[in-house]
C-alpha cells in the first residue's frame, strides 16, 4: 500500500515471523470458559467450536481454561466445555474466584500461561472479558486483537484475526507476530454455537490460586441483577425486527413491535435511532450495539451502513424493506422489497398472523 | 518510568503495600483523565480504488465515551476539591481536543506527542500513556485515573486496563455510578456493570476507572472557561519529555501486533432476490414476502409456527 505516511503501519505488512527462542515452546489453543453468578457465557462455546478449527488446522489440542468457585456451576462448565470440543482443561477452583475481580482472575490467568505457555488464547468480548483480556495481555506484554470477527490460521502458523476498525469501515487482519501466545476477543454472536457432543470428554489439569482473601484490594459488596434482560435476548433471539429512520416518527416503531410480538421475536433500531432517543441503547444493532445471528431478520427503513452490516451478517436470512433501491442493505440482504416501511409493516404482520393460524389450524 | 511488568511478584501487589501517602499533605483529589482525539466516524469514507481511509474533511472531535469519563471526574473535583488534568497522546492537532476539555472545565491539559508513538497498538499507547502518567504523579501522586469505555476508532476497550496494569491501579471497568468516595480512608465505591447485572466494588485509591456510556450528563463549560481554554498553556511533552528512555516500547517498534491486511467489506456475490411490488395493495405484497420467504426457506415456516404455538 502506497500511503505510509499516513499509515505507517503498512510499511509492517510484509514482516515475516522471527519466534524468539523463548517462546517456541508455545502450543496449543486455550479458550477462556467465562463464568458469571454460576453461568457459563454461551460466547466461550462459541469460540471453543471456533478453537476447535483452529487446534485441528495446526494440530495441536483445545483446552479450556475453567476459574470459578468450587461449586456444581464450575463442575458443569468443565463437563460442558469438553462437549464443546475441548480436549484438556486447566482449571482453578478457589472460593476467591466465586464472583469477577480483575486482580485474582488476572493471576490465575497469567500463572497459568505461564506455566503451560498456550501459543493462542480467546476471550469472549464481554465486560469480564475484556477487563481481563486487556489485564493479561499488559502483564504478558503480548499482542491482543479486540473484537475479532474472524480467526484462521496463516500459511506461517500465526494467528490471523480479523477485526472491523473505524467503526466497521474497514477491516484489518491483526497477527501477532513474535509474541506468545496470540490473543484474541470475539463478541458474543459473531461465531456460530456448535453441537455439543455430549460423549466427549478430556483431561483435567489443576492450578491453585495461591491468594488469600486480604491479598485483594477490591470487594464485591453486592450483585444487582438486572430486572430486565433485553440485551441478551436480542443477541440471542430466532427472530429479530428492526426499524430505522425510514420509521420517520418514533412512534411508528409501534409497527416494529407489532410484527416482533405476532413473531415472537425481539425488536431493535439502527443506531440513528438510538442516537435520537427514540429507543435505549441496549436495543442497539450493529458494530457498537449487538450483534445478532437470528434464523430470519427484518430490516424496516433501515440504510444498511457498514456498521449495521456487521452486527447483522450472521443471520440466515434477512429481508430488508426500503424505499431506496439503491440502498446498502439490499447488497447483503437476501430478500428485497423497495417499498415503505411504514404500510409493509402492517401488511406483513397481518400476512404472517392469517398464515400461522391457518398453519395452526390445519395441524 | 520504572518497569513493574518485569518484576517476580505479582504487580498488583505493589500497590497494595505501597506506603500511603500522609492524608494531610492532600489537597483535594489529584485526577487524570485520558482522552482521545478521534475522527468523526458518521463521516470516514474509504477510497473506493485504494481501501484507505479518506481523512481530508473529516472532522475530529473528543472520542465521546472519554467525555462520561471528564464529567465524572470533574463532578468529583467539584465535590472534594483538587485538580482534573487531561491527558492525550497524538499529533499535535490533538491539541484541539485538549483545549476543548479545558473549555469544559478541565484544569490542566498535557498532550504527549512524537513521532516515535506513531503506529502505536494498545500495549505501545498504554506505555506510553503510563510513561506521562509517572512522570505527572512526581509533581503530586495520582488519585484517580479515568478514561471513557472505549474509543469509537479502535474500539478495544484495551488501554484503560493497560495502564492500570502497569501502573499498579486497581482497576474499575464499565462503572456507571460512583457511589461514594472517602478520601481519609481512600475508599471509594462503584458500580459495574457486569453481564446480567451490577456489582457493587468497593476498592481503594488509588484506581482507574473506566466510566460507561449514558451515566451522567455533560456540563457546557463557563463562559470563564472558555475563554481561559483558548489561551492556556498547553503542556506539550515529547517522549524524552514523558520520561521514556526505551524508544522500542514505543510506537510500532513497541506494538506486538501487526496490521497485515486492510480491505473493506466485500458485497455479498448473490444480490438480494427482490419482492415484486408494483401495482400490489399492501395486503398483496405482505403476502408475496411471505410466499418468496416460505419459498426460499421452507424449514422457516415450521420454526417461525413452533414459535408461535411456543
Amino acid at each position: 500500500m502506497a500511503q505510509a505516511p499516513q499509515n505507517p503501519a503498512s510499511s509492517r505488512a510484509a514482516m515475516q515471523m522471527q519466534l524468539a527462542e523463548k517462546f517456541k515452546s508455545y502450543k496449543h489453543v486455550w479458550v477462556f470458559v467465562e463464568i458469571e453468578r454460576g453461568k457459563v457465557h454461551p460466547v466461550s462455546w462459541e469460540l471453543m467450536g471456533e478453537g476447535r478449527k483452529l487446534a485441528d488446522d495446526l494440530g495441536v489440542d483445545l483446552c479450556g481454561v475453567v476459574l470459578g468457585p468450587r461449586d456444581e456451576g464450575t463442575k458443569q462448565a468443565i463437563k460442558e466445555a469438553y462437549h464443546y470440543g475441548a480436549d484438556v482443561c486447566y482449571i482453578c477452583e478457589d472460593p476467591l474466584l466465586a464472583d469477577y475481580r480483575n486482580e485474582p482472575y488476572t493471576r490465575a490467568m497469567t500463572d497459568l500461561v505461564n506455566k503451560y505457555q498456550p501459543e493462542i488464547l480467546l476471550l469472549g468480548a464481554t465486560p469480564l472479558g475484556r477487563d481481563l483480556a486487556g489485564s493479561v495481555a499488559t502483564t504478558l506484554q503480548t499482542g491482543l486483537t479486540a473484537d475479532s470477527t474472524e480467526l484462521k490460521i496463516a500459511d506461517d502458523k500465526s494467528l490471523a484475526a480479523t477485526r472491523p476498525t473505524f467503526g466497521g469501515t474497514l477491516l484489518c487482519t491483526i497477527h501477532t507476530l513474535n509474541h506468545r501466545p496470540q490473543m484474541a476477543t470475539v463478541r458474543p454472536r459473531v461465531m456460530a454455537m456448535p453441537e455439543p457432543d455430549t460423549s466427549r470428554s478430556g483431561r483435567m489439569v489443576w492450578h491453585s490460586l495461591r491468594m488469600k482473601e486480604d491479598d485483594i484490594v477490591t470487594k464485591v459488596l453486592e450483585f444487582v441483577s438486572d430486572a430486565q434482560v433485553e440485551k441478551a435476548n436480542l443477541a440471542y433471539a430466532d427472530i429479530v425486527v428492526a426499524g430505522g429512520m425510514g420509521l420517520q416518527q418514533p412512534q411508528n416503531l409501534a409497527l416494529v413491535q407489532r410484527l416482533a410480538a405476532v413473531l415472537g421475536a425481539e425488536w431493535g433500531v439502527s443506531r440513528p435511532l438510538v442516537q435520537k432517543g427514540w429507543a435505549p441503547a441496549e436495543r442497539q444493532i450493529g458494530q457498537t450495539g449487538n450483534t445478532i445471528r437470528p434464523k430470519l431478520y427484518i430490516a424496516a427503513g433501515i440504510s444498511g451502513a457498514i456498521q449495521h452490516r456487521v452486527g447483522v451478517e450472521g443471520a440466515d436470512l434477512i429481508i430488508a424493506i426500503n424505499t431506496d433501491p439503491e440502498a446498502k442493505i439490499f447488497e447483503f440482504a437476501h430478500l428485497g422489497v423497495v417499498a415503505d416501511a411504514l404500510t409493509v409493516l402492517p401488511a406483513l404482520t397481518d400476512a404472517f398472523a392469517r398464515r400461522l393460524s391457518a398453519r395452526a389450524m390445519a395441524s | 518510568m520504572s518497569e513493574k511488568l518485569h518484576e517476580p511478584d505479582f504487580p498488583a501487589a505493589e500497590a497494595i503495600d505501597a506506603p500511603e501517602e500522609p492524608v494531610e499533605t492532600r489537597t483535594g483529589l489529584n485526577i487524570v483523565v485520558c482522552i482521545k482525539q478521534v475522527p468523526d466516524s458518521a463521516q470516514i469514507r474509504v477510497h473506493p480504488v485504494t481501501n484507505t481511509i479518506m481523512r481530508q474533511g473529516v472532522p475530529t472531535i473528543i472520542n465521546p465515551y472519554d467525555l462520561f469519563a471528564l464529567e465524572e471526574a470533574m463532578r468529583l473535583r467539584d465535590d472534594y476539591g483538587g485538580t482534573v488534568t487531561v491527558l492525550t497522546m497524538g499529533p499535535p492537532m490533538a491539541e484541539d481536543a485538549l483545549r476543548r476539555a479545558l473549555g469544559l472545565g478541565a484544569d490542566k491539559a498535557v498532550l504527549i506527542t512524537d513521532r516515535r508513538f506513531a503506529g502505536s497498538d494498545t500495549l505501545a499507547t498504554s506505555f506510553a500513556l503510563t510513561s506521562a502518567l509517572t512522570k505527572l504523579a512526581e509533581e503530586a501522586p495520582i488519585d484517580i485515573v479515568f478514561t471513557g469505555k472505549q474509543t469509537i476508532d479502535g474500539d478495544t476497550a484495551q488501554v484503560g486496563p493497560g495502564i492500570a496494569r502497569r501502573m499498579g491501579l486497581n482497576q474499575l471497568t464499565y462503572v456507571s455510578a460512583i457511589d461514594s468516595l472517602e478520601t481519609e480512608a481512600a475508599t471509594i465505591t462503584v458500580r459495574r456493570r457486569s453481564e446480567g447485572g451490577v456489582q457493587v466494588l468497593q476498592s481503594k485509591l488509588p484506581c482507574l476507572i473506566t466510566m460507561l456510556e449514558d451515566t451522567n450528563h455533560l456540563r457546557r463549560g463557563t463562559l470563564q472557561d472558555m475563554l481561559r481554554a483558548a489561551r492556556a498553556p498547553l503542556t506539550v511533552w515529547s517522549a524524552d519529555d514523558a520520561g521514556i528512555e526505551d524508544p522500542m516500547k514505543c510506537g510500532l517498534r513497541g506494538s506486538p501486533t501487526v496490521v497485515k491486511r486492510v480491505f473493506a467489506p466485500q458485497p455479498r456475490a448473490e444480490k438480494a432476490e427482490m419482492v415484486a411490488v408494483e401495482g400490489k395493495t399492501p395486503a398483496q405484497i405482505g403476502d408475496a414476502i411471505l410466499d418468496v420467504l416460505f419459498a426460499k426457506s421452507p424449514k422457516l415456516e415450521a420454526d417461525v409456527s413452533a414459535k408461535i404455538t411456543a
